[in-house]
């Protein structure tokens, strides 16, 4: 069972405190996208064995939603942070790269 | 016979004597006895049947592992069926009986599967039972299932109380021996916040029993004082009779406490279930003898060598005057040694090894007693217990050198390492072939959260079988116990330290015995698995263990193969031709013991099962004899039958009387949501299909929420509070997800946006006031304008009523004229009596849900749940005029644009009624010509709500048809429960006061 | 008009601990971030400072904790909402926030005596042993959200007013006597 730290309040919060979301980063397509588009973004998600980040809602603590670098096979995890961000920042990346050397981000940096 | 000793047994009080009984024979015990201790020492050698052959089953082991001895303890409320009678401690009343035979445990029927063995091998039920299919559930299975499983499940509520409870600690370190002793002393030294966990009621392991000194001191004296220490250190917790059950992700472990297993009723709870996070998991569990496989290694009296002499030197309990030991390792002669020192006879002890020089062998000499190397025992004689053993050469096929009497066997076939813990979440092993073991690979344990290793193992958990290499273990590496606090971290040194301890691999007994001796050797003794079973598996091609032990059983007994595991996987292997490491091992998987389910439920149990939802009216609804459904969580009053109405006619009397008079509904549940901010009207546009932003302040309006995929998720009326400020009301089990939907995408998709939300639904009570008199019951109460022209339909106001502070919807689900007030909740239960009060003259009665419901079918309006079920979008409901065409987005907007939603071809709501009057069975469907591939009925719709209408008194219901809006008048079939089809009429789904005229006065 | 009545009615439980539903009591929800004026109005509200990240400042028997990055549990005597909200309004006014009376939405409880965190480790993940004083935890009892923190040598704990009932059974069956977790 997870313990993940919640970016906003600092609690090592226990998974019973938690309710998951799923993949993170995921861009929205609404009126206007194309069937491919609106596919990719209601139905196609990832499932690596490995480096994979996550949406957490702290719903039993302060009610935020956060996001989540872990390792789905190791349970390890990289890194929490502030869901108000389109892509993971530079120094969960950098965890990251530090404990899994062969990880590359499978997204082009948008800066 | 097995009888107490005169003198001696270290955790026995003499002084103080407990009767118990056990097939309600009264047996006298010691304070401090296990009840096997106690059985033994009043000579009950036969304590169960096994599960297969119903054979006579002895106490083999002292502790936990034990396969054989299960009971039946206590009766009526607080009966627990397969306890261990190793791990039960005996108090005054015990009643204990023993299970898995018929009629009694002496003379047992099932007995007869032993002579029919032969015909009931490895795998037997697969391949009797697999054909023909359909006997399998009407013959086969009903008869097995009666001979079937060990004690008898309670057919009474639990007597006990169980609870759980959180820990947190730095280090956690589980078992109480030496090592882990040690373990615990040195992380609470470096300031580390321990737990230490012991299964057994005291501390120590087995060095109490196999030891004499402890680095120089009596090994008494060292325990006691390694625990005074540990108790004066306020950083450490010490939690005897709890076994560490399960070690999960991220230091995650769960523990079991007996907390009054030994004190029935005293109000205690029974067990607790601790729910423990640890920084780091130190295991120091120990290690579990092996036996060895002989033929008849099962019959009463044969015991693992290690058990005999607990029993000895903890309860002074003999298990035989004179018992013979069988071993391939040097431990047991320590049994020998203690049964001399007790003043019992070893006549001889047989060793499979050709040589045995060691120190304890010659201690054993040098005390007289006989010993024979290459020796093994061919065969045990005796039938419901042990009367001699016939000695053959280990490495011949069982020819009988002698014949030597005795009354019990001590049999060790070396020590397993108890590797649980440390595999549960992930900890690989290596096998070692010094000890013939699996022990921790400690270059491959569990992870824990920061990537670092999660278990760490000391003591014969990590295979050092002897206390000098446990010491030395300790001294070289400060134990693997050095880790982070207080945020230093120690590296842990590879450990280099080895065992002195040798165990050659012996997995059969003599080397060469033939089928009929093999068919003979236990290998798991309570699921009857024997050597020619494994053998037999894999003649037949199992190859996986894991697969030879679904096909044998092997190891799936209540003791989940603690005693076979490693002695299969030996006959295995070497029925395979290949090496342990290669054919592997089985999963350990939580828990090591069972935990009994009281304890996982834990408080979770009676009034607080779960969490129930009451509105501030709960009570006065209790007191009117409401009867409540559950809706979500809550409870809400289905109806308020009175005396000599069945829920029916209650419903009945509800639905015409707040159509002709007045009536009352608790509507506290329905959710409320503020959404406040510059850009809250932007983000209602798209929470809802339709617009909200334009909505002026004052005013309410219907709304429908989608999800992404465009299928309608909630629906319910928006006010419009102040310039930056709506109210949104939810269905009644909405409100939270419908709160959780706004806020994630405020904070993940538009994060910029200015809008704040607050979920105040248990803010407010809120009474439904419901009738042609609904108008004039607010008049009665007072204190605002709630005329036609102050008040519209559709509109909401301020103010007081009755002296009450209240915010008056003037919104209807009904039809009726209708108002939804809304007053602080902590007002609400004075609020709906006066309402009651005032509307005595009026006919006010109160109503519930099923009435609510049939009033809104009755006006067509729909329900999220029963049109709705997750596949139905807003225009299947003919709802078109809820969804805006302007606006450029909304949230399921894109969804409901695909081809298949978009499709004129699908079922849209219409309304039925019966030609006959009858009420169409919820769930029907509306059948279509011809078959489908399967040979099912095509069809054409379903039923979405149906109800019998007391206002129209006929059935009437809603439901999808295709085409539906476009076939009215067109006459339909609903299939029917029974068989056969209900004719029905399609028509529109208003069926009462179509122009609106009731409600809108 | 009648006299507010809490979820219970002040219902009380002596077990190893004594646990008592308290109430009603006034509590306010506050939503805001960033403003230079919160300082102000929380002041003006319950006369306590701004709390930082989980904690909760308590003056007498009002009271201003830590409830999210932008949100504020405001504590006060039942009587003074109004006043608390109406100097809420004026010192945030023209700024983006949302106050809101939230009393009644609620249910409060003191669990007291020397082992009183012994009841609320038997319900809630939470180490007790680091909870700081004058540090809000929100979190769960069993299956329902809590918030609680330590005050006058035991602590206070709130939840939502329909579950009273269900939090009340959990405090008593955990503080029966004879389980006491020693």
């Amino acid at each position: 069972m997870l313990t993940l730290e919640c970016p906003y309040c600092g609690v090592m919060a226990d998974e019973t405190e938690l309710s998951p979301g799923y993949e993170a980063h995921l861009k929205r397509f609404g009126p206007g996208a194309s069937p491919e588009e609106f596919e990719a973004y209601m139905f196609a998600r990832k499932n690596p064995k490995g480096v994979h980040f996550e949406r957490w809602r702290h719903s039993y603590g302060c009610g935020k939603w956060f996001l989540a670098a872990r390792c789905t096979a190791t349970l390890e995890v990289f890194g929490t942070y502030p869901a108000q961000v389109s892509e993971p920042p530079a120094d969960i990346i950098a965890k990251i790269q530090a404990r899994r050397p062969d990880w590359q981000p499978d997204w082009k940096a948008t800066k | 016979m097995s009888t107490r000793l005169a003198k001696g047994g270290r955790l026995i009080d003499r002084t103080a004597a407990v009767e118990i009984s056990f097939n309600g024979k009264r047996m006298k015990g010691y304070h401090g006895d296990t009840l096997a201790s106690a059985l033994l020492a009043n000579d009950q050698m036969l304590v169960g049947r096994s599960f297969k052959y119903h054979r006579p089953r002895g106490i083999v082991a002292s502790g936990p592992e034990e396969p054989n001895a299960l009971v039946n303890l206590g009766s009526g409320a607080r009966l627990e069926p397969n306890q261990r009678t190793t791990m039960t401690e005996v108090f005054d009343g015990l009643e204990a009986s023993s299970q898995n035979h018929w009629p009694s445990l002496e003379f047992d029927v099932g007995v007869v599967n032993n002579y029919v063995s032969r015909f009931l091998p490895a795998g037997f039920y697969y391949k009797t039972f697999i054909h023909p299919r359909p006997f399998w559930k009407h013959v086969f299975e009903p008869i097995i299932r009666h001979s079937a499983g060990l004690g008898k499940a309670p057919t009474t509520g639990d007597a006990d109380r169980y609870e759980q409870a959180y820990a947190f600690c730095d280090v956690l370190v589980v078992g109480a021996g030496v090592a882990g002793l040690l373990a615990a002393r040195a992380a609470a030294q470096d300031g580390a916040r321990v737990i230490l966990l012991e299964q057994a009621p005291q501390l120590g392991g087995r060095s109490p029993v196999d030891e004499t000194t402890v680095e120089g001191i009596s090994v008494e004296d060292w325990l006691a004082k390694a625990e005074a220490d540990l108790r004066a250190m306020d950083n450490v917790t010490i939690r005897t009779r709890t076994t560490g059950a399960g070690v999960y992700d991220h230091g995650y472990v769960l523990a079991d406490e007996r907390v009054a297993d030994h004190t029935p009723g005293d109000g205690r709870p029974k067990h607790r279930l601790w729910r423990i996070r640890a920084g780091k998991i130190i295991t120091a569990t120990g290690a579990i003898e092996r036996p060895l496989s002989f033929a008849g290694n099962d019959l009463p009296g044969v015991m693992l060598a290690g058990a005999v002499r607990d029993f000895v030197v903890n309860h002074a309990v003999s298990p035989g005057d004179r018992t013979v030991v069988v071993t391939n390792n040097d431990s047991a002669y320590q049994t020998a040694l203690a049964l001399k020192a007790a003043g019992l006879e070893v006549p001889v002890i047989l060793d499979a090894r050709d040589t045995a020089d060691g120190a304890l062998p010659e201690a054993a000499r040098a005390a007289g007693i006989r010993v024979l190397t290459g020796r093994a025992i061919a065969k045990v004689k005796g039938g419901k217990r042990v009367t001699g053993v016939a000695v053959c050469a280990q490495a011949g096929e069982g020819a009988v050198l002698e014949e030597v009497s005795c009354d019990a066997v001590a049999m060790s076939g070396g020590w397993s390492p108890v590797v649980h813990l440390w595999s549960h979440c992930g900890g690989k092993l290596l096998w070692d072939e010094t000890i013939s073991a699996f022990v921790p690979d400690p270059a491959r344990p569990p992870l824990n959260h920061d990537g670092s290793a999660m278990v760490s193992v000391v003591g014969a958990a990590a295979g050092l079988l002897d206390l000098p290499a446990i010491l030395e273990a300790v001294a070289s590496t400060g134990i693997s116990a050095r880790v982070e606090t207080k945020g230093r971290r120690k590296e842990d040194v590879t450990k280099t330290v080895k065992t002195s301890v040798e165990i050659p691999p012996i997995w059969v007994m003599p080397q060469g015995a033939p089928i009929t001796l093999r068919s003979k050797m236990w290998l798991d003794y309570q699921n009857d698995v024997k050597v020619s079973d494994v053998q037999l598996a894999a003649r037949e091609g199992y190859q996986s263990v894991e697969h030879t032990k679904r096909y044998t059983t092997l190891g799936m007994a209540t003791d989940q193969g603690k005693l076979s595991n490693i002695n299969g996987l030996g006959v295995l292997a070497d029925a395979l031709g290949q090496e342990i490491p290669q054919v592997g091992t089985t999963t350990f998987r939580p828990p090591y013991t069972p935990v009994t389910l009281g304890a996982l439920a834990g408080e979770s149990r009676g009034e607080i099962f779960q969490p129930l939802r009451r509105t501030p009216m709960h009570e006065s609804h209790e007191q009117s004899g409401a009867y409540f459904e559950p809706v979500g969580l809550w409870r809400r009053p289905y109806c308020f039958p009175r005396a000599g109405e069945t829920h029916e006619q209650a419903v009945h009397r509800e639905v015409l009387n707040t159509r002709s008079n007045l009536g009352l509904l608790d509507a506290s549940t329905l959710g409320k949501i503020i959404v406040k901010g510059p850009d809250a009207g932007k983000f209602l546009d798209m929470m809802y299909t339709g617009v909200m932003s334009t909505l002026p302040v004052g005013r309410c309006r219907y709304g429908l929420m989608c999800n992404e995929q465009g299928f309608l998720s909630d629906d319910g009326v928006v006010a419009r509070i102040d310039e930056d400020t709506w109210l949104c009301h939810t269905t009644s089990g909405g409100a939270d997800r419908i709160h959780a939907w706004m806020e994630d995408w405020l904070q993940c998709e538009w994060w910029d946006w200015q809008v704040y939300t607050a979920n105040v639904t248990e803010q407010y009570a809120q009474v439904a006031v419901v009738g042609p008199n609904a108008r004039k019951l607010l008049q009665v109460l007072g204190g605002m304008d709630v005329s036609k022209e102050a008040l519209p339909f559709m509109q909401w106001a301020d103010g007081t009523l009755g002296g009450f502070p209240v915010r008056a919807y003037r919104i209807s689900f009904s039809g009726e004229l209708s108002y939804e007030i809304a007053v602080p909740a902590s007002h609400g239960a004075a609020f709906w009596e006066a309402c009651m009060e005032a509307g005595k003259a009026l006919g006010a009665m109160p109503y519930g849900t099923e009435c609510l419901h049939i009033m809104r079918a009755e006006k067509g309006f729909i329900m999220i749940g029963d049109e709705t079920d997750g596949t139905v979008i807003p225009q299947d409901l003919g709802l078109d005029w809820a969804i805006s065409k302007k606006k450029a987005d909304f949230l399921g907007k894109r969804g409901q644009e695909r081809s298949f939603l978009a499709s004129p071809e699908r079922w849209k709501l219409v309304g039925f009624e019966t030609l006959d009057g009858s009420v169409i069975p919820d769930g029907s469907y509306i059948v279509a010509e011809g078959v489908n591939g399967n040979g099912q009925r095509n069809t054409q719709g379903r039923v979405t709500s149906t109800y019998y209408s007391p206002t129209l008194k006929r059935g009437i219901a809603m439901g999808l048809l295709h085409h539906g809006p476009q076939r009215m008048g067109e006459v339909v079939e609903f299939n029917t429960v029974s068989g056969g089809t209900v004719k029905a009429r399609v028509r529109d789904a208003v069926f009462y006061d179509k122009d609106g005229e009731k409600q809108n006065v | 008009m009648s006299d507010p009545v809490s979820a219970l009615g002040g219902v009380a439980f002596n077990g190893f601990a004594e646990v008592r539903e308290i109430g009603p009591v006034g509590m306010v929800a506050l939503r805001a971030k960033d403003l230079k004026v919160l300082d102000k109005a929380i002041k003006a509200a319950v006369g306590t400072k701004v709390p930082a990240q989980r904690r909760i400042e308590v003056s007498g028997d009002r009271a201003c904790g830590w409830m999210s990055p932008d949100e504020y549990l405001l504590v006060m005597p039942y009587a003074e909402v109004p006043t608390a909200l109406a100097a809420l309004a004026k010192a945030l006014a023209g700024e983006h926030h949302l106050a809101v009376d939230v009393s009644d939405a609620r249910a409060v409880f003191r669990i007291e005596g020397d082992k009183a965190a012994d009841v609320l480790s038997k319900l809630s993940p939470t180490d007790l042993d680091r909870l700081a004083p004058g540090e809000l935890r929100r979190s769960r009892t069993a299956q329902v959200p809590a918030a609680f923190w330590q005050q006058d040598g035991g602590y206070t704990l709130v939840c939502f007013r329909s579950v009273a009932g269900y939090v009340m059974g959990l405090l008593s069956h955990s503080a029966t006597p004879g389980s006491e977790l020693g």
